[in-house]
């Protein structure tokens, strides 16, 4: 294979050569190459399948729009399937693999699919497939999934780092071509803090691409003193390899920087990518124009290209993309190519310009055949010859290259990302943008400017007017003399050539042809937004950049209107894909979702806990003991012995919330159902949070610490909920309240020492007399701790039903605070017990958490109907707590639930039936809520919501659980198991 | 929504440290009845237009806000604290 490199020209490193690999082949490119321009320079021509009749596909564009040539870069957790060869930098050791093919890209069998054809057009998914509906999930979708495909993501996990970032600015431009710099250069000078993006790597655009003189200087050059200015000035700064994907509300624009996707090593400490965020005063679209390519037979096989590609190929890369070239063209586009072409030695067999008028000012050799049109391109994997027809006549002329312009499309994507529509402008034969956009302006050939030296005058113009907007005092400087610059005047559109033997493609990464197009207007589906989906036109990962348009034209002609009234599909965010990694940022795996650990964390560990997730939380499920190989052997011990002895467990999760002021106590009172003005300085007391409609929203005990302080626990699922809750009732309701809140759930370790010796074990760490005359049940206050050595909280409160207390230290002390305990307790038989022993205790003692708490309960429902207040004028939730239903018979109330036969089990989430009643759910009567196996009872005990519970202890029921099959006879009962009366608490 | 809301505590920041509640309606009093109050939790209008909801600085000053928007245009006109702006 010979090189397609010409022995000069382009902006490539000559001396720098990079080996990379295309499906396995090794290959060799040039420093300054992308991935599509080494494969051109070493003839590769066939790089991709498209994706439905898998057809061979070749490089179509330079740059963003690319349809065709999607490959898969990199490999393992790297691998990015769909990557756009043309935007790809190449680096030494790039690995690219084709995609959509098998057994090999050469050699593909689900080319058949382009033989079956006449069977495959629009609709044909929906039209063959439908009976039986049953078959879709196993058969057709699967099939229909493998065969039409991109490339496939991988399932190792990234290995690189991602970042965001936000930047302001007083004018974002997008793009650095002509009007880009030129407008950021009059802005920049005038002491705008300016934000350039362009997709790039190297800013200039176009210039990169161009052949024309600018001021004495070759346009690279003009551009490179152009970003050296812009480099200069502190307060502009450049983002190359950064596309802009998106403008949204409040003038921010997102933006994703490349930083190391052409990098052979990427460094550990850089991102990826950086996703920016960029908020603007004002912005600028100088994103150019994009050509439109011609629609005829085979217009699509590899060596068909766009004009301005071949361009860039041949000035930017120094690469011929053919031998043997010919140009199709209805504008003067063409042209420029053609002077470069032949300036550069390659053999240009014949213009093709479907106008009449022969263009004056061309001098060229090439054969210039006017009023012509290029019917069909043949050669399959590569091109060989096309037909040419004109005067009636036709004539097959052989090349192997065909570079096409249909003329340009304004690149208006942003532009109308906020709803703006876009406008058809038919003395431009293109859609603008919308009118009047507020803080948002176009500038170039986004603004359908035409020509080098009218792009910079125009870009000039913006930058300085809207910089002026902004009160900086900006002036365009004089435009620099541009020479042979070939300006493209706008030309009518040419939608489609009569005449064409084979597929003339429109959607080329769909491969939606002409006739698809016809067809969906032929069955009633002419809409834009009904076409589009009927055909997918536009639906592929390039969005339809290159056919939206033509398609639009098309439908047009079909329907007899004017492309304006066709109008256009939604344009939405984001103009080019933005991997995952990107959006998320940092946030992935425990940076997404943090381990939250209490301050006793490293000390359950290290006495062995098995640790549960609650939330963010990891807790203590229990603490296996030698021996003990099943987590109930461990739970089991852990509940006998705080029921016998005492335990030691960490209730550090709890929400904590410090409430001070000379109304703190008032605003409790409008918080909680039950009353807490009255409450004692010294005292707890288990408090109840309605919501607003009168459910149950959250329990705690709230100790009254001073006349004017209170520590309020939550539980600690709702910790930031009731926080936020309270927050608003203090700010937004009762802000004339003297109060303050202050989160304390972090500085505190808190822990239960729970069971009859409880108080002789604390009473060995807590200096001051906590006897149960001195110290009675729900007793709470400041304490001292170890001869002094340390000051605590200490609450008489008891989840368990056992004396207990909790102890509260300053968080860092937590860990030493329990040794001092469990060396006080060795004697008395302490032991540290989970979570799951503290829900079997709780469960035991009939005490609710959110599992009873379901959002549908009020305080009657849980037996808890007396505490709400009566004398109360108001608190959260009182005037709907009054409505009729909630008090109303019928109502699911909280039992205890046993079975008859203590070697049953059941599961929470059961449902409870009539005793001989029918196992369906019309005959469910609730549901078991809470469920465990009681060491105390002997058997399994539940807690249930069951109609009309609290009048039904001592009725047979069925608890039926659906999904196991299970169904276990049980009797309702009172839902405390130990201790009714309350002995054990006030011991 | 709007992308930056201008908190009055701590200037423009992004939406995403934003929780937003409800409708910033007055509280009924106690006593108003249960018409009044069924229309305050359970009744919205969802007008086209310019409309105030609450909203809470979550992961900033922790402030609640009163911030009035235009639901059609996503335009935010003004931010306010809600202690300082009771509807």
């Amino acid at each position: 294979m010979t090189s397609y490199r010409l022995p000069t020209g382009g902006l490539v490193d000559r001396t720098a050569p990079l080996s990379f690999t295309f499906d396995g082949k090794a290959l060799s490119g040039l420093a300054g190459d992308s991935l599509a321009s080494a494969l051109l320079a070493n003839g590769v021509r066939l790089v991709g399948r498209s994706f439905k009749y898998h057809r061979p596909r070749g490089i179509l564009t330079a740059g963003a729009s690319e349809p065709n040539a999607l490959v898969t870069v990199g490999t393992g957790g790297r691998s990015e399937p769909n990557s756009r060869a043309t935007m790809q930098e190449l680096y030494a050791g790039l690995v690219a693999t084709s995609q959509n093919r098998w057994p090999s890209l050469d050699l593909d069998i689900g080319a058949l699919n382009g033989l079956l054809w006449p069977f495959l057009g629009a609709g044909f998914y929906y039209k063959t497939f439908m009976w039986p509906g049953a078959l879709w999930e196993k058969l057709y979708e699967p099939f229909i999934r493998k065969a039409a495909g991109l490339g496939r993501a991988t399932y190792e996990s990234d290995p690189d780092q991602y970042e965001k970032q936000w930047a302001h600015c007083d004018l974002l431009v997008v793009g650095a071509g002509p009007a880009g710099l030129s407008a950021a250069l009059a802005a920049g000078r005038a002491g705008a803090r300016v934000i350039v993006a362009d997709e790039q790597a190297h800013a200039g655009g176009a210039l990169l691409s161009e052949t024309a003189t600018i001021g004495g200087a070759s346009a690279p050059c003009f551009a490179a003193a152009m970003v050296a200015e812009l480099q200069s000035l502190p307060n502009v700064q450049l983002l190359t390899r950064a596309t802009v994907f998106g403008w949204y509300d409040d003038m921010v624009f997102g933006a994703v920087e490349r930083v190391q996707k052409h990098v052979a090593a990427p460094q550990a400490h850089r991102p990826m990518e950086r996703l920016w965020r960029i908020v603007a005063r004002r912005a600028l679209l100088a994103t150019g124009a994009e050509e439109r390519p011609l629609v005829f037979g085979g217009n699509d096989t590899p060596g068909v290209m766009m004009a301005g590609a071949a361009r860039t190929y041949l000035n930017r890369y120094g690469i011929a993309a053919g031998r043997k070239a010919a140009i199709f063209t209805t504008n003067d586009s063409g042209y420029a190519l053609a002077r470069d072409l032949e300036a550069a030695g390659v053999e240009l067999a014949a213009i093709v310009d479907s106008r009449r008028q022969r263009p004056s000012d061309y001098r060229g050799k090439a054969r210039l055949i006017s009023g012509a049109i290029v019917t069909d391109a043949r050669g399959g994997k590569s091109l060989s010859s096309i037909r040419v027809s004109h005067d009636g006549r036709t004539e097959d002329i052989s090349v192997d290259l065909l570079a096409m312009s249909g003329g340009f499309n304004p690149v208006i994507n942003l532009a109308c990302h906020r709803g703006g529509r876009p406008v058809w402008s038919d003395a431009q034969g293109a859609f603008l943008a919308p009118e009047s956009l507020a803080g948002l302006a176009l500038a170039g050939a986004a603004n359908a400017v035409t020509g080098i030296a009218a792009c910079l005058a125009d870009g000039a113009e913006a930058g300085a007017r809207l910089a002026a907007e902004l009160g900086f005092a900006a002036a365009p400087d004089s435009t620099p003399s541009v020479e042979d610059d070939i300006i493209a005047a706008p030309t009518a559109p040419l939608w489609s050539v009569p005449g064409s033997k084979v597929k003339a493609f429109v959607d080329f990464q769909n491969d939606v042809h002409v006739k698809d197009l016809g067809l969906a207007v032929r069955e009633g589906y002419g809409h834009v937004e009904l076409a589009k989906r009927y055909t997918t036109m536009g639906m592929a990962t390039d969005q339809g950049k290159l056919s939206n348009v033509n398609a639009i034209g098309l439908l047009a002609q079909v329907r007899g209107v004017s492309p304006g009234e066709v109008g256009t599909t939604t344009f939405r965010p984001f103009y080019t894909p933005v991997s995952f990694a990107a959006l998320a940022g940092a946030h992935h795996g425990r940076h997404f979702q943090p381990v939250r650990k209490s301050p006793m964390h490293d000390w359950a560990k290290a006495r062995g806990a098995t640790f549960v997730e609650t939330g963010l939380w990891y807790r203590p499920a229990w603490f296996p003991q030698p021996g003990e190989t099943h987590w109930r052997t461990s739970v089991d011990r852990e509940v006998r012995n705080v029921r016998a002895n005492v335990g030691l467990c960490d209730m550090s999760t709890l929400g904590k919330i410090e409430i001070c002021g000379s109304d703190a106590a008032a605003f409790l009172d409008r918080v909680y159902c039950n009353p807490f003005l009255k409450l004692p300085v010294g005292k707890a007391r288990y408090g109840l949070m309605l919501r607003e409609d009168g459910m149950v929203y959250d329990d705690g005990t709230t100790s009254r610490i001073a006349e004017d302080r209170f520590f309020m626990t939550t539980t600690t699922a709702y910790a930031a909920g009731v926080m936020n809750h309270l927050e608003f009732c203090s700010q937004a309701l009762w802000p004339e309240l003297d109060m303050r809140l202050a989160s304390a759930t972090d500085q505190w370790a808190q822990l239960a020492v729970a069971g009859p010796k409880a108080r002789a074990v604390l009473s060995q760490i807590v200096d001051d007399d906590i006897s149960d005359a001195a110290f009675p049940f729900l007793a709470a206050g400041e304490v001292s701790l170890c001869g002094s050595a340390l000051r605590g909280r200490l609450f008489r409160i008891s989840f368990s039903g056992e004396l207990a207390y909790e102890l509260a230290v300053p968080a860092g002390f937590g860990p030493a605070i329990a040794d001092a305990i469990m060396a006080a307790g060795e004697a008395h038989g302490i032991c540290a017990y989970g979570a799951e022993a503290l829900a079997v205790l709780r469960i035991e003692k009939g005490h609710v958490t959110h599992n009873e708490i379901n959002g549908t309960v009020v305080p009657s429902d849980l037996g808890l109907g007396r505490m709400v207040s009566a004398k109360k004028p108001d608190f959260i939730g009182r005037a709907m707590l009054a409505r009729e239903g909630l008090q109303a018979p019928g109502r699911a109330q909280l039992v205890g639930v046993v079975p008859l036969d203590k070697a049953d089990a059941f599961r929470s989430g059961a449902h409870i039936l009539a005793a001989g009643a029918e196992t369906t759910l019309e005959n469910d009567q609730g549901y078991i809520t809470s469920s465990c196996f009681s060491p105390h009872v002997g058997s399994s005990i539940g807690l249930a919501l069951v109609r009309n519970g609290a009048a039904r202890h001592g009725e047979e029921i069925v608890i039926w659980n659906g999904l196991r099959g299970e169904i276990t006879r049980g009797r309702l009962c009172a839902p405390v198991f130990v201790d009714p009366e309350g002995g054990r608490l006030h011991g | 929504m709007a992308s930056l809301i201008t908190c009055p505590h701590c200037g423009a920041r992004p939406k995403e440290e934003f929780t937003v509640k409800s409708a910033a309606l007055p509280r009924p009093s106690a006593d108003a009845g249960e018409a009044v109050w069924f229309d305050h939790v359970y009744l919205r209008d969802n007008p086209r237009g310019a409309y105030e909801e609450y909203w809470h600085h979550t992961s900033g000053c922790r402030r609640w806000l009163v911030v009035s928007r235009n639901t059609a245009t996503h335009e935010v006109a003004d931010a306010r604290d809600a202690s300082e702006a009771r509807p």
